[in-house]
């Protein structure tokens, strides 16, 4: 059993933004594209956190204003959504087209 | 001088008479209406002679002058507002007081008014007292005593023209009393269209007299018009005097506006009586009195005056011959009687015009009152043809209305004879050659008046009896209330005369001192007729008159003579024809000159020819003749002329504007504007077919080019 080294962490990233991307791709509603969008913030973040193994803390710092930013943004696009519900009665993505021509 | 200077209440009794029939009379009972009503009149005579009394008293201290009241400023303020510039560009304000005057004029009109009038308030309250509206009649009645009262008191022509307006309206609702009854209404309206026109006409000269005098109160335009300043035969006064006069011919049925009269008996009798025999209807006579100084100063109006007048008394009094209506006979006597008044005022002889209405006031209305008791007696029944012998069953109306009859054919020494004689006698002497011709045409006249009243009377009161069993069977003397008016004014048609006992005749008798009081008392009025222009002229006439006066004595007495020939001769032919009259007679008239009679019948087509004329009855197919028809073909130019022309330019204007808009909407909105627009659209159209809305889509395409950028840079 080889030690947990940079790879295992880079492909468990890698899995987690595949999985992110999969579910932006596919689910219809749009809180789980947000909880996905989270996924593959986080699959970087994981990358970052590998990497500072090799070239120091910089990585770190970087993770910790991704995680600030995600906050931020899933408070953004939640409010958006609220207010969205409020007007149309729905979270389908595929229903909301308004800016089509 | 209490009651001299309460004056003002003579108007006012009968006027709270009518307001209580206004608003209580519907809820008071027959009695209560007759003590108001009569008792108000009967208050008003009893203070009229009071007041007339004190101003005898009063004219002996001021010789000549009228009595004046003013009570209030009634219209203008006389302080600058309601300014105006009269004909000669001075300044002037319009300005009428509530006044009320009392002179020789007024007096005579006021008693005569108010004692006729309280007569047929009493006869009324027999002569009605069957009929429905009682109270309405009585209010009505009192109402027409208040406009009369003020038409004659008012001290200006507004106020004058308040009564004169306010008598006609009453006029109207008396005629239209039996409103229920077509004829009746139909007639009222042309009473009240007619005097309308005539007003109009009084209006004008009112106005006249105004922009000429600056003043419409009576002493004012009278000192005024007597000053001399003004020129005989100044046209503005021929023109006020002649507007004046058409007003006068309205009110007073003269040519050409006499239509209404006749038409005008489908009121109650009473009313023919007072309204349109006494009292209304002299009020042409006394307006035309009342503006003595003016006429005088405008010969021409007078000539005019003077020829109407003649041509009217022997025009009705011709139509007066064969009709057959009892009341007819007396409209038509009464349109010619009024036609002698205007005669007289005509030739100068304001006072014997004066003093006929005067006469004429009581006999006309004995006459009415009798006709009112004999269609009382025959069950309403008003055709003569269907009368006959009925003196011996109504003895009181047929000896009274006898002495009427007495009166207006000039037989001596009844009421009449003094009076119609004094025009006569007038129309001769004046001093223009013309006149003789008056004479002649009022002599005529009245030897027609003797044959058509005689005719009336032979046809009701002998012959014999022509109406149905059941008629005859009901006929009966009407009940005191009626008689005792007729008693009275038969006394009075006697003794009126005597007021006006010609010089000439006293003097045979021997009399030396002033016999004609009527005219005497007049003279204050009408004696400085002609006023200061005339002044120096009148000195040198007194001299030439007194001598004429000698001269013509005895063609006074010839005339006399002739008239009473005349009165008689009529009398004569009448009793001749009509004393044997039996059922189915036939007019001898008709017998000898059928045309002639038919003419008469009907009243010379006057009515028909108005309807060509002036009332648009007459059609050919829809289209109106006459005036009427002129004003439509006048409407018709108007609607379909020149609205067409307008609405035809309105047309065109419109089908500019549209084929504009068309432009605008097509070439240019189209064309110019959208065109670039639609192209712009349509090359868009391949580009938004990538923006099909579907968000996953598009990061689809991005996860998909990016692996693809990837993919190539990692294994080229």
């Amino acid at each position: 059993m080889a030690p947990i080294g940079t790879l295992h962490y880079l492909v468990i990233a890698a899995a987690l933004f595949v999985l992110g991307v999969i579910g932006v791709l596919t689910r219809r509603n749009v809180v789980i594209i947000l909880m996905s969008i989270e996924l593959i913030l986080n699959a970087v973040n994981l990358n970052l956190v590998a990497f500072s193994r090799i070239w120091g803390l910089h990585g770190q710092v970087f993770s910790i204003f991704i995680i600030t930013d995600a906050a931020a943004e899933a408070a953004v696009g939640l409010g958006i959504l609220i207010a969205f519900f409020r007007n149309k009665e729905t979270v389908n993505v595929d229903e909301i087209d308004l800016l089509k021509w | 001088m209490f009651f001299l200077d309460h004056i003002w209440l003579i108007p006012l009794f009968p006027a709270m008479g009518a307001a209580a029939m206004f608003f209580f009379g519907r809820k008071m009972s027959k009695q209560a209406v007759n003590v108001v009503c009569v008792g108000a009149v009967a208050l008003t005579f009893v203070w009229a002679c009071l007041a007339v009394r004190q101003y005898l008293d009063y004219s002996q201290s001021n010789p000549g002058k009228p009595f004046e009241k003013v009570l209030y400023t009634w219209l203008g303020t006389g302080t600058g507002h309601l300014t105006f510039n009269k004909k000669d560009g001075t300044p002037a304000s319009f300005h009428a007081d509530a006044g009320f005057m009392l002179d020789p004029l007024s007096a005579v009109w006021l008693l005569f008014v108010t004692g006729v009038g309280t007569l047929i308030h009493i006869y009324s309250m027999g002569y009605m007292a069957h009929e429905g509206g009682y109270y309405r009649f009585f209010g009505y009645l009192n109402l027409f005593m208040f406009s009369m009262l003020t038409l004659i008191l008012g001290n200006n022509y507004v106020l004058m023209f308040v009564g004169w307006e306010g008598v006609g309206l009453c006029s109207y609702l008396l005629i239209g009393f039996y409103f229920h009854r077509a004829s009746a209404s139909t007639a009222a309206n042309k009473a009240f269209i007619v005097n309308r026109i005539g007003d109009a006409g009084f209006l004008l000269g009112m106005f006249t007299i105004l922009w000429y005098f600056g003043s419409l109160r009576f002493i004012d335009v009278n000192t005024l018009a007597r000053s001399g300043h003004f020129q005989i035969g100044d046209p503005v006064i021929v023109a006020a005097t002649l507007l004046l006069f058409v007003g006068a011919c309205g009110k007073s049925a003269q040519i050409p506006l006499y239509v209404w009269l006749p038409d005008a008996m489908e009121g109650p009798t009473p009313v023919s009586a007072l309204i349109h025999a006494a009292t209304m209807v002299t009020a042409g006579v006394y307006m035309v009195a009342r503006s003595n100084a003016l006429f005088v100063l405008a010969p021409k109006s007078m000539f005019v005056v003077a020829v109407v007048g003649g041509a009217t008394a022997i025009f009705a009094a011709s139509i007066g011959l064969v009709q057959n209506d009892i009341k007819r006979v007396l409209a038509y006597s009464t349109v010619s009687q009024l036609g002698y008044m205007f005669l007289a005022l005509g030739v100068g002889a304001f006072a014997a015009g004066v003093f006929h209405v005067f006469t004429h006031a009581f006999f006309k209305a004995l006459l009415f009152l009798g006709s009112g008791s004999v269609i009382h007696a025959m069950s309403g029944e008003q055709d003569m043809r269907n009368m006959g012998d009925l003196h011996r069953r109504t003895p009181i109306t047929h000896w009274t209305m006898f002495i009427a009859t007495f009166a207006i054919a000039g037989i001596p020494p009844f009421a009449g004879f003094f009076s119609k004689d004094e025009i006569l006698w007038q129309a001769w002497s004046s001093e223009h050659g013309a006149y003789i011709w008056l004479w002649a045409i009022g002599y005529v006249t009245a030897l027609m008046t003797a044959f058509y009243m005689f005719r009336l009377m032979f046809l009701t009161f002998h012959g014999r009896p022509r109406m149905s069993h059941e008629v005859e069977h009901h006929i009966h003397e009407s009940p005191t209330s009626m008689t005792m008016p007729l008693v009275i004014l038969a006394v009075a048609s006697i003794v009126a005369g005597f007021l006006g006992f010609p010089h000439s005749l006293a003097r045979v008798i021997g009399i030396k001192h002033e016999t004609n009081h009527f005219e005497h008392f007049l003279e204050p009025v009408f004696a400085r007729e002609g006023g200061a222009v005339l002044e120096e002229k009148a000195a040198g006439q007194i001299a030439a008159g007194a001598k004429e006066e000698e001269h013509t004595n005895p063609m006074e007495y010839g005339l006399m003579f002739l008239s009473v020939l005349a009165a008689l001769a009529g009398w004569g032919t009448a009793w001749k024809f009509y004393r044997h009259t039996d059922k189915g007679f036939t007019e001898p008239i008709a017998e000898k000159t059928p045309p002639l009679y038919k003419v008469l019948y009907h009243k010379y087509f006057v009515d028909e020819a108005y309807d060509y004329a002036f009332t648009g009855r007459r059609k050919i197919g829809n289209t109106r003749l006459g005036v009427m028809g002129l004003g439509e073909a006048a409407s018709w130019f108007d609607t379909h002329i020149i609205d067409g022309t307008v609405n035809f330019a309105g047309w065109l204007t419109r089908g500019v504007g549209w084929l504009s808009s068309m432009w605008d909407k097509i070439v240019i909105d189209g064309i110019a504007v959208n065109g670039p627009a639609y192209f712009a659209q349509a090359l868009s159209y391949p580009v938004k077919l990538l923006q099909w809305g579907l968000v996953q889509w598009y990061a689809l395409v991005m996860v998909v080019g990016l692996v693809g950028f990837v993919a190539y840079y990692t294994f080229r």
